[in-house]
């Protein structure tokens, strides 16, 4: 646990990134919760509810929400692991700009399921 | 003077079998934890955002996914990635716990990993038990 000596406006070193991870795994943890419940609620899942659901603004919203924290949570575990196990500076850092780029191409492309022509 | 003088560092042995660590359950359970989140990063979310985008296009479209569920190894991906989700859950929630503190002892520690892995374990047996 991170107390005292660090301000979280102030430098950071890898506290924003704990409390990052924490603050998407509990949005995450009720958005799943929200759809679980919703899944009893209904029991079961047809195509009516399925499209319903999705054609509801704060459906979507929610589930923007959602997946704005997925990618966060995505960004930082990666992060970690790559930090552990790929030692190669030069190697790390190709392969975080991977990742960075894939993660911000599905948040487009989850813009593009919530609000584009398919939806 | 001399006895003040420290000895040279040894150096440190360096065991990393992956196969031949013998893991204490909480560190088992912290391994999937990043196991489950690499295939949830790696294979989820593509998949997840195909599925969604694919089953809203229309009626056929959706009927059409659900025959993709029903075929073997479409249940295959899909039991994996239920038990990728529900062990990452499960192990997140653990991990907020501890970090309020709760469940820090070495012996609840233990417990709620193997409450973890046990339930995460069951529930997908129970996603494997639907899909059949």
């Amino acid at each position: 646990m991170v107390t005292g000596t660090h301000v979280p406006v102030g430098a950071h070193y890898g506290w924003r990134d704990w409390l990052s991870q924490r603050i998407t795994a509990v949005v995450m943890a009720v958005y799943t919760t929200l759809i679980f419940g919703m899944l009893l609620w209904y029991g079961g899942l047809d195509y009516a509810v399925w499209l319903a659901a999705f054609r509801y603004e704060p459906f979507r919203i929610a589930t923007f929400i959602f997946m704005i924290a997925l990618l966060w949570h995505a960004w930082v575990g990666v992060r970690n692991i790559a930090m552990d196990y790929i030692k190669p500076v030069a190697v790390r850092l190709a392969l975080q700009c991977v990742v960075i780029i894939t993660l911000v191409g599905y948040a487009g492309w989850t813009i593009n399921v919530l609000w584009g022509r398919g939806a | 003077m001399a006895a003040l003088e420290r000895p040279a560092a040894r150096p440190r042995p360096v065991y990393l079998n992956l196969l031949a660590i013998r893991l204490p359950l909480p560190a088992f359970v912290s391994i999937l934890h990043r196991v489950s989140g690499a295939l949830l990063f790696l294979i989820g979310i593509p998949l997840l955002l195909w599925a969604v985008q694919g089953a809203l296009v229309s009626a056929d479209a959706w009927a059409q996914m659900r025959v993709m569920v029903a075929h073997p190894f479409g249940k295959l991906v899909l039991i994996v990635l239920a038990w990728a989700y529900l062990h990452h859950f499960l192990a997140g929630i653990r991990h907020l716990l501890m970090d309020l503190h709760i469940g820090v002892n070495l012996q609840a520690g233990r417990q709620s990993a193997a409450v973890v892995l046990v339930i995460s374990l069951l529930l997908t047996l129970g996603v494997v038990i639907r899909l059949w």
